[in-house]
């Protein structure tokens, strides 16, 4: 698929001190982004409030609904007039948003949302950190379906991997989940913004068939059919019922399969292709430590500290959490003498589930967790490790006791 | 699958414009459900069910007799099944 | 009717060749027959809001047409327009995004009393109070007809529904008062006897600028009536015959439907407001003057 670049009128090229909140909104922008809808929440709202402040300048709006459930519909009406659209929230109003996401996954509409996570559950500790949404964003919605979810662990990365969000979506016309969280939205770093040729773009699958001759959910060979927006003559049908490649309802048993198979392996198929890692000193580690967003930057910390000790520990950081690298976690942990894994994450346990049952209790996981409201201490995640790495812990058996 | 009924035969093909017939129907047989809307708003009131049925088992519309029918189209305009509309006709005259 | 279909007529007024219903060119054929109920007065609606489509001239590739779930949110799928069959409550916000997001769109939301008004009604008043341009067909059927006959917030005091079985004791909305209070640009009330009024009030809200809102209050032969012992389908349209009043102009807090009681119909609103959009440019320009480039949302970027 042919790519393009940025529109440079939506691109901030220069170096700046941003926050990751700020990233994230100039990262909507660069990718061309011009409508996006909200409802305020803590610690989400700066993005849209930036958002509203920078579109009218550059052609476009901010709209913030009466609710949740209205900004995440209202985006995907834009989307389907033709616009490039996405909405931010955090926890509470993450999980009003699951009936959309679910939606948006069943009609393959291409948008973005963005969970700064917080200390849940329920308002919880919404000016803190946590990471504790993201089995929701795995499994929030009902019915089967995938999403992908990116996992930025700075104000670089987040503008980073919110352009890289909508390009997903584009390519793979599913919502993309970018599960910031508190620290990050919140921490004021360098932020580099290349100019507009330099960021690649992935435009819109439009089709090219006269409307007599496209179905709107007639998959090409990648399993994404391809896109039409309202006001072309296209006459098109979309619907949230199961529905045949016209868009038409069918429900029936062999309809639900063809699509529902369709939908599941549209990611799945591609999985490994989008798999993007960060490796530390993995190479020759005998204890991977895996954490993603901010407790990475953590986890970093206790590796080296690890190495000081003479233990051999790695870190692997996926950025793309959801479809998790099945791969590249089998493949590390298939090697003669692998002591163990320690997944660090800001929550009582939720990817470590994914890790483990991946692992297949091949080698012992440990989880090193963490209720939330600040981030791990080093020296949390490195007596894990050090106990991973003494062979003299089986794994951290599920359901196991939280409190300490 | 859907075959029109025997009594299509009742309303002939071909046949000269008798000078009072100011207006007909068509009916989709086959979409009728019996609800009789257009047979109790009919304004003339020249429309009556059919003895026969449709493949569903409704009885459907059908014209009294060539005279009366206006061609108002209020039976196309109350069909909640799109299976009956009236449409205009010049007094036998020649295009 | 008009002049071409007269003429279109053969000569010896054979009934073969006449020119098609005028509905046909609307609904996609090949999802004949729909799954509404004998009897059922959406259908009815359909005509009446395709002969509006006509007769306004719009082009009908910027109709775009977003219904709810229900009975009448079906009406999406059954129509040969881009349509969108949205989440129960949910059409209002999404056809907000849509006319947006492309303000040339005619945007028609077509759904139903439960769904708009219920699970929907946050989303109404606020669309109405931001008088966005958006054109609301509400069938009233005083029911959840789709899910079987459930209590909805305009069921009657003291009708039956299946979650009401001896009786509703809630006080119903008023539709027409709702969007009114709430700001709506254009408020109609007909029933699904009035076919020609609801025609000519549908052709209006197309042509109006701003939140329109048309209640049409309709049968639901399987489940309302029958519940109430009022009869079928053409019981209850003649009873919309027999009771409904029309008053155009009427204040729209004295136009409440009770349980088999007079039914007040007619077109109550038709005031000018500045759009949604306009109120945006207007004071975007008024603060940012020439740096204001306008709430087009372009997507530019096509392969």
């Amino acid at each position: 698929m042919k790519r393009t670049h940025a529109d440079p009128a939506g691109v901030l090229t220069g170096t700046h001190f941003l926050d990751g909140d700020q990233a994230c909104c100039e990262g909507a922008l660069a990718s061309g982004c011009r409508f996006a809808a909200g409802y305020p929440i803590t610690p989400s709202t700066e993005i849209v409030e930036r958002f509203a402040l920078r579109v009218p300048q550059i052609g476009g709006m901010f709209l913030q609904m009466e609710d949740e459930l209205a900004a995440s519909i209202a985006i995907q009406g834009a989307v389907w007039a033709g616009a490039k659209s996405f909405t931010v929230t955090s926890g509470p109003g993450f999980s009003l948003m699951m009936e959309h996401i679910g939606y948006a996954a069943m009609t393959e509409t291409p948008c973005v949302f963005v969970n700064v996570q917080r200390g849940g559950p329920s308002t919880g500790l919404p000016t803190l950190p946590a990471q504790a949404d993201m089995m929701q964003a795995r499994w929030g919605s009902h019915g089967d379906y995938q999403i992908i979810a990116l996992c930025p662990n700075s104000p670089q990365e987040c503008f980073d991997l919110t352009v890289h969000a909508f390009n997903l979506s584009e390519q793979f016309r599913v919502p993309v989940l970018v599960m910031m969280d508190e620290c990050v939205g919140h921490m004021t770093e360098k932020v580099v913004i290349p100019p507009a040729e330099q960021i690649e773009v992935y435009p819109r699958r439009y089709t090219t068939l006269p409307p007599n001759e496209y179905q709107a959910f007639k998959a090409e060979d990648d399993l994404v059919p391809q896109f039409a927006r309202a006001g072309e003559g296209y006459h098109f049908h979309v619907t949230g019922l199961t529905h045949d490649e016209h868009g038409y309802p069918s429900m029936n048993v062999e309809t639900q399969h063809q699509l529902v198979s369709r939908l599941m392996d549209k990611i799945r198929r591609n999985a490994d292709a989008m798999a993007r890692n960060e490796e530390y000193r993995v190479d020759d580690a005998d204890v991977v430590v895996i954490a993603y967003g901010i407790t990475a930057r953590v986890a970093m910390r206790a590796v080296q500290m690890a190495r000081e000790q003479g233990v051999r520990a790695g870190l692997l950081r996926p950025l793309v959490v959801w479809p998790f690298p099945e791969k590249r976690l089998r493949e590390l942990t298939a090697r003669s003498g692998f002591a163990g894994l320690v997944v660090a994450e800001l929550n009582c346990g939720q990817v470590f589930y994914e890790v483990e049952r991946l692992v297949a209790g091949r080698v012992p996981v440990l989880l090193e967790p963490h209720t939330g409201g600040t981030v791990h201490k080093p020296e949390q995640i490195l007596e894990a490790i050090v106990k991973c790495s003494a062979r003299r812990h089986a794994g951290t058996p599920a359901l196991q006791e939280v409190s300490r | 699958m859907l075959e029109e009924p025997a009594s299509e035969a009742k309303v002939p093909h071909v046949q000269p414009v008798p000078k009072k017939v100011r207006g007909t129907i068509k009916v989709t047989y086959n979409r009728c459900k019996g609800c009789g809307f257009c047979i109790a708003f009919c304004p003339p009131k020249v429309l009556e069910f059919s003895q026969e049925f449709n493949s569903h088992g409704y009885h459907f519309p059908q014209l009294k007799n060539q005279d009366g029918c206006t061609g108002c189209d209020l039976c196309g305009l109350y069909c909640p099944d799109f299976a009956i509309y009236g449409v205009m006709q010049k007094y036998g005259k020649k295009r | 009717m008009n002049e071409e279909q007269m003429i279109a007529a053969t000569p010896e007024g054979c009934t073969e060749c006449l020119p098609p219903n005028p509905v046909e060119g609307f609904l996609r054929s090949e999802r004949m027959p729909h799954i509404w109920c004998p009897g059922c007065g959406i259908g009815t609606t359909v005509n009446c809001f395709s002969r509006a489509l006509l007769q306004s001239k719009l082009d009908l590739n910027k109709v775009a047409v977003v219904s709810g779930i229900g009975c009448t949110g079906r009406v999406a799928g059954y129509v040969n327009l881009d349509s969108f069959h949205t989440t129960h409550g949910r059409a209002i916000p999404f056809a907000t995004g849509m006319k947006l997001a492309n303000p040339d769109l005619t945007v028609v939301v077509y759904s139903g009393d439960g769904d708009l008004i219920s699970i929907g009604g946050n989303h109404f008043i606020h669309a109405a109070r931001r008088n966005v341009d958006v054109k609301i067909i509400c069938i009233n059927n005083f029911t959840y007809g789709m899910t079987g006959g459930q209590l909805a917030p305009t069921t009657p005091v003291t009708a039956i529904s299946s979650t009401t079985p001896y009786g509703c004791y809630e006080q119903p909305f008023n539709l027409p008062n709702l969007a009114e209070s709430a700001g709506a640009v254009y408020v109609a009330r007909w029933t699904t006897y009035h076919v020609r009024q609801l025609t000519h009030s549908i052709g209006e809200a197309l042509r109006k600028k701003g939140f329109s809102f048309i209640e049409i209050v309709s049968q639901c032969p399987t489940l309302y009536e029958r519940r109430n012992k009022i009869g079928d389908g053409l019981d209850m349209m003649e009873y919309f015959k027999e009771a409904s009043v029309v008053k155009h102009g009427a204040a729209t807090r004295e136009v409440g439907i009770g349980f088999q009681g007079p039914i007040v119909v007619g077109k109550f609103v038709d005031i000018e407001r500045p759009t949604f959009l306009d109120l945006m440019d207007k004071q975007m320009t008024r603060t940012l003057d020439a740096h204001y480039t306008g709430s087009v949302v372009e997507d530019h970027v096509r392969g």
